[in-house]
């Protein structure tokens, strides 16, 4: 049953330090800030966070970053023009940095969702992201062997749930968000704003409800704070 | 009758121009083609692409049919490109997450994918994502995803680097991307196809073929000689 929160601290409560937590988002394209704000004041610490990117300019992950509460990044492409906020740490020594490629990234999100052990890829063969894996050569061409990354919590933008949990997503915001929601023990995702059940057209629903724990609706909240 | 299509050497004039090059990537897009332009210079290729090509570009944060840069009131946080750049949608765009839009990338269903690069080896290894250098922040995003799930990888970029260095090179010295996988290789003073039979110079741009073979150290043919 997903339940429908107007209080960002209330949305985020719970998540424990130490916790692997996926947060959604293309730079600020499907960036849920208003639940990793809601989470720099809860206080978790000690996390382990999986994002393609690690940080844009000061708000939403790259604020998490700047509070000292992330022990491990995992992504795709942490190096970016405006990720001063994790370059620093970074060569302070003060973060882990695993390096995904995108697709691989998104794909060992995916198995972890859908239950699958692990898979066989050929993203990296040969180059030193496949180092120290596995390999296998399939009709000729070889793979290396990918685990799943499951999260504890993830945190993910939409652009409208139901009060079921049902999601749809707006353009290029969707990214990340769909898989995100599959791969995580407790999703929590930000709506611009949340209908009533019965009013999202089925065919157009992206997540389905089974998939997501907690709603934050964010036209009631701004009405409110 | 078969026509020998031999390698041409544009003598009369100076180096390709980053505009030129990008038209000339844009002259070689199949009509129709699924093709994902890489960050940076490829990006320009869109420019180049005739109307009517009917060639539908590919951005990996999740949309088929791509339009040119958004500006003023089309701007829309929620509609940006690979190189998180707001961008316009076509008729017929769709949209995917991420993990669909990397399954249709390695899963060999785009044509073209456009690339810069560091350095292209005799055998068509990429390395483009990482200078290997102590300090640098390594940062691969879709590369490797592009290189090696894309039926062909065109490669961009200048044919030495600023102190004269060949990019086009027997072994890649910095770390690479992909494997055996540029076919196309564009640079200011030439453009080269790239196979199991290694490197053919298909045309040249302000020089030669005899003047490029001996600044290169890997081994060049022309159209139209045998291996």
């Amino acid at each position: 049953m997903t339940a429908v929160f107007t209080d960002p601290g209330e949305a985020v409560a719970g998540v424990t330090d130490g916790s692997t937590v996926l947060i959604g988002g293309f730079g600020m394209a499907g960036m849920p800030v208003r639940l990793i704000d809601a989470l720099i004041r809860q206080g978790a610490t000690d996390l382990t966070v999986v994002s393609n990117n690690a940080g844009n300019g000061d708000t939403g992950l790259a604020a998490l970053l700047a509070a000292g509460r992330v022990r491990k990044m995992i992504c795709s492409f942490p190096r970016q023009s405006d990720s001063w906020v994790f370059d620093g740490l970074y060569r302070a020594g003060k973060i882990e940095l695993e390096v995904v490629p995108q697709g691989t990234l998104a794909e060992r999100m995916r198995a972890a969702g859908a239950g699958i052990g692990a898979f066989y890829c050929p993203t990296g063969v040969g180059t030193p992201l496949a180092e120290g894996k596995e390999t296998r050569t399939i009709d000729g061409r070889d793979h290396v062997l990918e685990y799943p990354i499951k999260g504890d919590v993830a945190l993910i933008s939409a652009h409208v749930g139901d009060r079921m949990g049902n999601l749809v997503y707006r353009k290029t915001a969707r990214n990340f968000g769909p898989v995100m929601a599959t791969a995580a023990t407790l999703t929590i995702a930000q709506v611009h704003h949340v209908v009533e059940t019965g009013e999202l057209d089925p065919e157009a629903v992206v997540t389905p409800c089974i998939y997501v724990d907690r709603i934050l609706d964010l036209s009631a909240t701004e009405a409110t704070s | 009758m078969k026509t020998t299509v031999k390698t041409v050497e544009h003598l009369g004039r100076g180096p390709l121009g980053r505009d030129e090059l990008a038209a000339l990537v844009a002259r070689d897009i199949p009509p129709g083609a699924f093709v994902n332009l890489g960050i940076g210079q490829p990006t320009t290729v869109a420019d180049h692409l005739p109307a009517g090509s009917g060639v539908v570009l590919h951005t990996e944060n999740g949309m088929l049919g791509m339009g040119p840069a958004a500006h003023g009131d089309e701007i829309d946080p929620d509609l940006t490109n690979a190189g998180k750049m707001p961008v316009t949608e076509l008729p017929g765009a769709s949209y995917f997450h991420h993990a669909d839009s990397f399954a249709m990338m390695r899963g060999g269903h785009l044509d073209v994918c456009v690339l810069g690069a560091f350095q292209v080896s005799e055998r068509g290894d990429l390395a483009n994502w990482h200078t290997g250098a102590p300090d640098a922040i390594p940062a691969v995003g879709g590369a490797m995803d592009l290189a090696t799930g894309a039926k062909q990888v065109f490669v961009m970029m200048t044919l030495f680097t600023k102190d004269g260095t060949p990019k086009l090179v027997p072994e890649c010295t910095y770390p690479l991307t992909g494997l055996a996988c540029v076919s196309r290789l564009y640079t200011d003073l030439a453009v080269f196809h790239i196979d199991r039979g290694g490197v053919t110079v298909v045309e040249t741009y302000g020089t030669g073929v005899a003047e490029l073979a001996s600044r290169l150290e890997v081994a060049v043919r022309t159209l139209g000689q045998e291996p």
